[in-house]
């Protein structure tokens, strides 16, 4: 089958705004659709669901978040991983807290919760930018995680802020089986995606990268930094405390404010330096990669100590797995600023060419 | 031409702006008729872009007035300047690099979007409306400065002189009443000043714009400017018709005295 948008004239205006103007991508996104939500769910087994597909969406969620705020918007950010535990603290407080609560509500309360810490923690972007606001962002880093060790209010008075989420419910059914959380997931991520993919290609998201690019520019035709800014902050923090919070209720059912360290931060960082910045697409494929090398370097590497006589103990795999990782970051900041999902691009537009090479 | 120079809508009454001891602009005092095209010229450093900066409020003055439409005020608010239907170019390009041509012009139209970012990220109704009736207007510029065949390209990948076209072109698209235009044809060859000088004029003409421009080639200026400012040191030393300022044993000297 070609590859081509050859024949398929837009007519319209409409037509030409889709997320998806060519037809085979359109046939591509359905047919992917159809796998995450119908062929998945009857062929993975409990491993693939909790080891692989639900950390993915999870953290692809995360990186989303952090792509609208430091990809769109230039706001670079260390903490992610901060605003993903004030979502989770705050889903869990409002669970244990106010009887009845639904847990889907909580999920969105936890996400406001951490679009207002966000905004709180954006502040600062009003004055500084690049590597100074990075700075301002680690306090925040640090003062959350602290906070949460520090009040025991906000962990319900368990001991060293650790909470064990309540199981998740909705409407009378329980999400206990792991295909079950991973369908659950894929709802709120998918919809969430697909929302940011609206927020960028409108007013919204160009007033974003307006920002990035050239502020003075946008300033002198009538966007307001204060406002695109602080929004900016708001809606990438919603996407991470929405994402904290299923990390918590439906992947680990129980965490601690350590668990959401500067390390979580710098994990969710190179998920969209690896996957492409600012790019929707590009935060999904960062967090596949992230979480697939060191699986893929787990079977891997010793398969090549077998095969070279080479020992390889514990450590050294850790090791080469932290070896690995810093040179595809390096790669990836050196070679190909835009990630993966330019890569993908340039492979589409190569296809679109084949068979003729000019 | 058709088009009929009405009366002051902007007058600049004894402004004075300075960096730190850096004397930019003094005393100066000039208006703008509507409709018509004025340029500001003089040699390098003389203050003409400060000026500008000054009128859309990039800038604010130590001294002096600005009255736009009969509206007193000490100094512009750059949202402010444009809403009230300022819009302007650079010197050095500033155009949102990363983003495409067709959107680069889609933000020039933000200030007339009225859908907030709930309304963008469901899509569905009035963002996707809003979105089209937009876009309709954007490509009627996109024709007009013949540039249909770029309108998916990065901005940061184009040459130079379309790169200023485009810049033209998201001024236009917010319908602006002032366009101020800070050397629009610098660095481009004599084909692409053509095409630029014809925009310029059509869009004074056509839409009634009025415009206020800087340039360096007399011949351009002398060619499509109604009344010119000349500029040296930051201070005012001639304003006229064409023929009276290049006649001005000031200008002649000043620009004698720095250049040419
Ligand atoms: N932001 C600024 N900070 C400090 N000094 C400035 C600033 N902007 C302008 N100046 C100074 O003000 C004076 C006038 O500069 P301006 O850019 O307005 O000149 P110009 O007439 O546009 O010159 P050119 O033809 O080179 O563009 C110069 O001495 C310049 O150094
Ligand atoms: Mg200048």
């Amino acid at each position: 089958m070609f590859y081509r948008e050859t024949g398929q004239f837009k007519t319209s205006y409409a037509a030409d705004q889709q997320i998806f103007p060519i037809r085979q991508d359109r046939i591509g996104i359905g047919i992917l659709l159809f796998v995450a939500f119908v062929v998945i769910p009857l062929t993975a087994g409990n491993y693939w669901f909790n080891a692989i597909l639900i950390p993915f969406l999870i953290f692809a969620l995360a990186a989303l978040g952090l792509n609208i705020l430091t990809g769109y918007a230039g706001q670079l950010s260390l903490g992610s991983a901060a605003f993903m535990a004030v979502g989770a603290y705050a889903a869990y407080n409002f669970q244990v807290r106010i009887e009845g609560m639904p847990v889907l509500l909580s999920f969105v309360l936890a996400g406001l919760t951490a679009a207002g810490v966000g905004i709180l923690f954006g502040l600062p972007s009003l004055r500084i930018k690049g590597f100074y606001l990075a700075v301002a962002t680690l306090a925040a880093q640090f003062f959350i995680v602290w906070c949460l060790t520090k009040f025991p209010y906000l962990s319900n008075n368990s001991s060293s802020g650790v909470i064990s989420v309540p199981g998740v419910e909705i409407l009378g059914f329980r999400f206990d089986s792991p295909q079950s959380r991973y369908l659950l997931v894929l709802t709120i991520v998918a919809l969430l995606a697909l929302a940011a993919k609206n927020m960028v290609r409108s007013t919204t998201g160009r007033a974003w990268m307006a920002v990035r690019d050239m502020d003075v520019a946008a300033e002198v035709i009538g966007i307001r930094l204060m406002r695109t800014k602080l929004l900016a902050f708001a809606v990438s923090s919603f996407y991470c405390g929405v994402a904290g919070a299923l990390y918590a209720f439906c992947y680990l059912g129980s965490v601690e404010p350590d668990g959401f360290s500067l390390d979580l931060s710098f994990k969710i960082l190179f998920m969209i330096i690896v996957g492409g910045v600012g790019s929707i697409l590009g935060s999904f494929l960062g967090a596949a990669f992230i979480l697939l090398v060191p699986i893929f370097l787990d079977i891997a590497l010793p398969w090549f100590s077998e095969l070279l006589h080479l020992p390889f103990d514990g450590a050294t795999v850790s090791h080469i797995q932290l070896m690995v990782f810093g040179a595809l970051i390096m790669f990836f900041l050196i070679v190909e600023p835009h990630g993966l999902a330019r890569l993908w691009q340039i492979g589409k537009e190569k296809l679109r060419l084949w068979p003729f090479p000019h | 031409m058709a088009r009929q120079i009405g009366d002051v809508i902007l007058d600049l009454r004894n402004i004075s702006l300075s960096f730190g001891g850096v004397k930019a602009l003094t005393d100066i005092s000039f208006d703008v008729r509507e409709h018509e095209i004025r340029a500001i010229i003089g040699p390098n450093g003389a203050g003409k872009s400060s000026m500008l900066n000054v009128i859309n409020g990039v800038y604010r003055p130590q001294q002096g007035e600005i009255i736009f439409r009969g509206q007193h005020r000490r100094d512009m608010d750059t949202h402010e300047a444009a809403a009230a239907g300022f819009a302007r170019t650079f010197q050095n390009i500033a155009l949102f690099k990363g983003m495409t041509v067709l959107d680069n012009l889609m933000t020039g139209r933000n200030l007339k979007m009225r859908c907030n970012f709930l309304q963008h990220a469901l899509w569905w109704g009035p963002a996707k409306r809003e979105e089209l009736e937009h876009r309709r207007k954007v490509e009627e510029i996109i024709d007009f400065l013949e540039i249909e065949h770029i309108r998916k390209t990065p901005v940061g990948r184009l040459p130079y002189g379309l790169q200023k076209r485009v810049e033209l072109g998201r001024a236009l698209a917010a319908e602006p009443q002032i366009l101020l235009l800070d050397e629009p044809m610098a660095g481009m060859n004599v084909e692409e000043k053509q095409d630029m000088c014809r925009f310029i004029l059509d869009v004074n003409d056509q839409l009634g714009t009025t415009i206020v421009l800087i340039e360096h080639d007399m011949g351009v200026v002398m060619d499509i400017s109604d009344r010119v400012v000349v500029l040296d040191y930051g201070r005012k030393i001639g304003d006229g018709v064409p023929d009276e300022v290049k006649n001005n044993p000031e200008v002649i000297a000043a620009y004698l005295g720095t250049q040419h």
